[in-house]
């Protein structure tokens, strides 16, 4: 793993006096070449090692090019990302709150959806994976933030690549990412948030934490956490636990719904959750297989141990519950699921089929435990389990890589010390989180107002906030 | 004429209707109710959330009819819709005063 930041630190170096050409002087197609890391860009920094070794001439041979398969795979897990959240998510969290507030429930993954792609565009893109001012072991302000070179995005023409595959490719198959993750969140709060101060918190959170975690974790040497050597392949820092933990603020900051406890708040339409873990469950292949940022046999590894630890978590749950409950649950088996899918999301890349067995079992039934005995005995109303499910599963998930990690798939091994430098990432993706996360909901809070009136709860979102209502 | 109102098991509507229909109840009113009765209600799971429902669907039927059909009605009802099992239900007789077709103005056992 040293040699490749090594290599992948020489080629930036070599490649970066024509950065600035880039960006001064238009068409420089091979100059605009290779500018963010994506999360893990092995093939093609292992195939610019030689050339960074050797002395000065012959660059021009070694600038990556353009792979047909590598794209059309991205093209397709760019697509299978974003079904993940419309329709999927909307589908799965829609069905389990009331029906009262179904269409207000759907409407905000939906208005994420639209809004993200924005801001991704405007801002978001640039925070999260420009590499001004980033050197390897360097710690600076860009080691947190990117800087805004890239804001519009500026620079991504037809012509420019990242890594094999277009910019633009890798730019909207991360914008699917940045729409997912705070659209997670939503499930914490669910039944209770004004809409306008659900865009605006949103909004912000994704520009001042989701963007920096992903900048920290993925955007290559200098970033925080990659220096660090934290495993994370396709989010679990930086998607799960990070939506997990501000769901979890979300619902302290709000607080309980009216009536949590006392009234009841069965899901209305179990069929629409199943329909939704169904096509998250597919669209993950799009999340985990295309984070390798390549058609390859890491690529392939990554799809066959998500589908594993996704059967076991599913399976663990579903005996968790039957065992101590007495029954196996429609939700609880589409709960596992989703538990175990987040869970090997970091893990997919690093770790093999074992890894993905254990990973998925011990998933399932940690957050099978969370989802039902957690939230309890600490009494907040996370509606939908977001923490339960994202926060608990991308922690375990994210520990367990440091000790399954398999060398010749990810490059890393597993160790103890791996397990604790990846204790230490969760811990500061935890932290950093926690913290803008409250300090956002505090200011809107001062500002305008988190939750709807008593009247608008007790008559629901779908009349109260948009005039509509399902039959 | 007689008010017959028969609370059943929603799964036993297709074959009281039958039953009527053979012994000669031209019409019926089917209404879908719930409430409880000695068959209590059930427990719902969701995620460790307890929920006890007290109240089950059943299916309500109202038949106006002449008197001498009564007890054919009672027993084509009571035999239909019986499983031996608890929660199968219930029959209430009551007087009917008057009745009116609105079409034609017939009133009494002809607008039956």
């Amino acid at each position: 793993m040293k040699k490749l930041f090594a290599s992948l630190g020489l080629m930036f170096a070599l490649l970066s006096p024509n950065l600035v050409l880039a960006e001064d002087a238009a068409p420089a197609p091979e100059a605009a070449a290779v500018e963010s890391a994506a999360p893990a860009m092995a093939a093609p920094a292992e195939a610019a090692a030689p050339a960074a070794e050797a002395p000065a001439p012959a660059p021009a041979a070694e600038v990556p090019k353009l792979d047909s398969g590598a794209t059309a795979w991205m093209l397709t897990s760019t697509a299978l990302v974003l079904l993940m959240t419309i329709p999927g998510l909307a589908l799965f969290y829609g069905g389990m709150v009331r029906k009262k507030n179904v269409l207000g429930t759907m409407m905000q993954s939906f208005a994420i959806t639209a809004m993200i792609t924005v801001l991704w565009m405007v801002a978001g893109y640039s925070i999260a994976f420009d590499t001004t001012g980033m050197a390897k072991g360097v710690t600076n302000f860009y080691s947190f933030f990117g800087s805004l070179s890239k804001a519009f995005l500026a620079g991504m023409g037809k012509d420019s690549l990242t890594g094999v595959i277009p910019e633009s490719v890798f730019m909207t198959f991360q914008m699917t990412f940045a729409i997912i993750t705070p659209a997670l969140i939503t499930g914490a709060f669910a039944d209770r948030m004004k809409f306008s101060a659900m865009m605006w918190f949103t909004g912000l959170w994704s520009l001042l934490v989701y963007a920096p975690i992903a900048h920290m974790v993925w955007s290559g040497d200098g970033g925080f956490m990659w220096d660090m050597g934290v495993l994370d392949f396709a989010g679990g820092t930086v998607v799960h636990i990070n939506a997990g933990v501000a769901g979890l603020v979300a619902a302290l900051v709000l607080g309980p719904r009216l009536g949590y406890g006392k009234e009841p708040m069965a899901p209305h339409n179990l069929t629409l959750t199943v329909i939704g873990a169904a096509m998250l469950w597919v669209g993950w292949f799009g999340f985990n297989a295309g984070s390798a940022v390549a058609a390859d046999g890491r690529a392939g590894m990554a799809m066959a141990v998500t589908q594993i630890a996704t059967g076991a978590a599913a399976l663990g749950w579903m005996f968790a519950e039957w065992m101590s409950k007495g029954k196996p649950s429609v939700l609880g088996i589409a709960s596992g699921a989703v538990a175990g899918l987040v869970a090997i999301t970091p893990a997919s890349g690093f770790v093999g089929p074992t890894g993905g067995l254990v990973i998925g079992l011990v998933a399932g039934a940690v957050c099978f435990w969370s989802a039902t005995s957690l939230k309890r005995m600490l009494k907040y109303d996370d509606s939908l389990d977001a923490f339960g499910v994202h926060g608990i599963g991308g922690i375990v998930g994210a520990i367990l890589t440091g000790y399954f990690a398999v060398e010749s798939i990810g490059g890393t091994a597993g160790s103890m010390a791996q397990v604790v430098t990846q204790i230490e990432g969760v811990l500061i993706t935890i932290a950093y989180t926690a913290i803008g996360t409250y300090i956002i909901l505090k200011v809107l809070d001062l500002v305008m107002g988190l939750r709807v009136t008593e009247e608008q709860e007790r008559e629901g979102l779908d009349i109260a906030l948009h005039g509509e209502r399902v039959e | 004429m007689k008010f017959v109102t028969a609370i059943i098991k929603p799964f036993k509507l297709d074959e009281v209707r039958e039953a009527l229909s053979a012994i000669g109840v031209t019409g019926l009113t089917v209404t879908e109710v719930k409430g409880f009765g000695r068959q209590k209600g059930h427990t719902e799971l969701y995620r460790g959330a307890e929920y006890v429902v007290d109240f089950l669907p059943k299916v309500k039927i109202e038949v106006a009819i002449k008197a001498e059909l009564l007890e054919r009605v009672i027993e084509a009802i009571e035999k239909s819709a019986n499983t031996g099992k608890i929660g199968d239900g219930k029959i209430f007789v009551t007087s009917l005063e008057q009745v009116v077709r609105i079409r034609t103005g017939e009133s009494g056992p002809d607008a039956l």
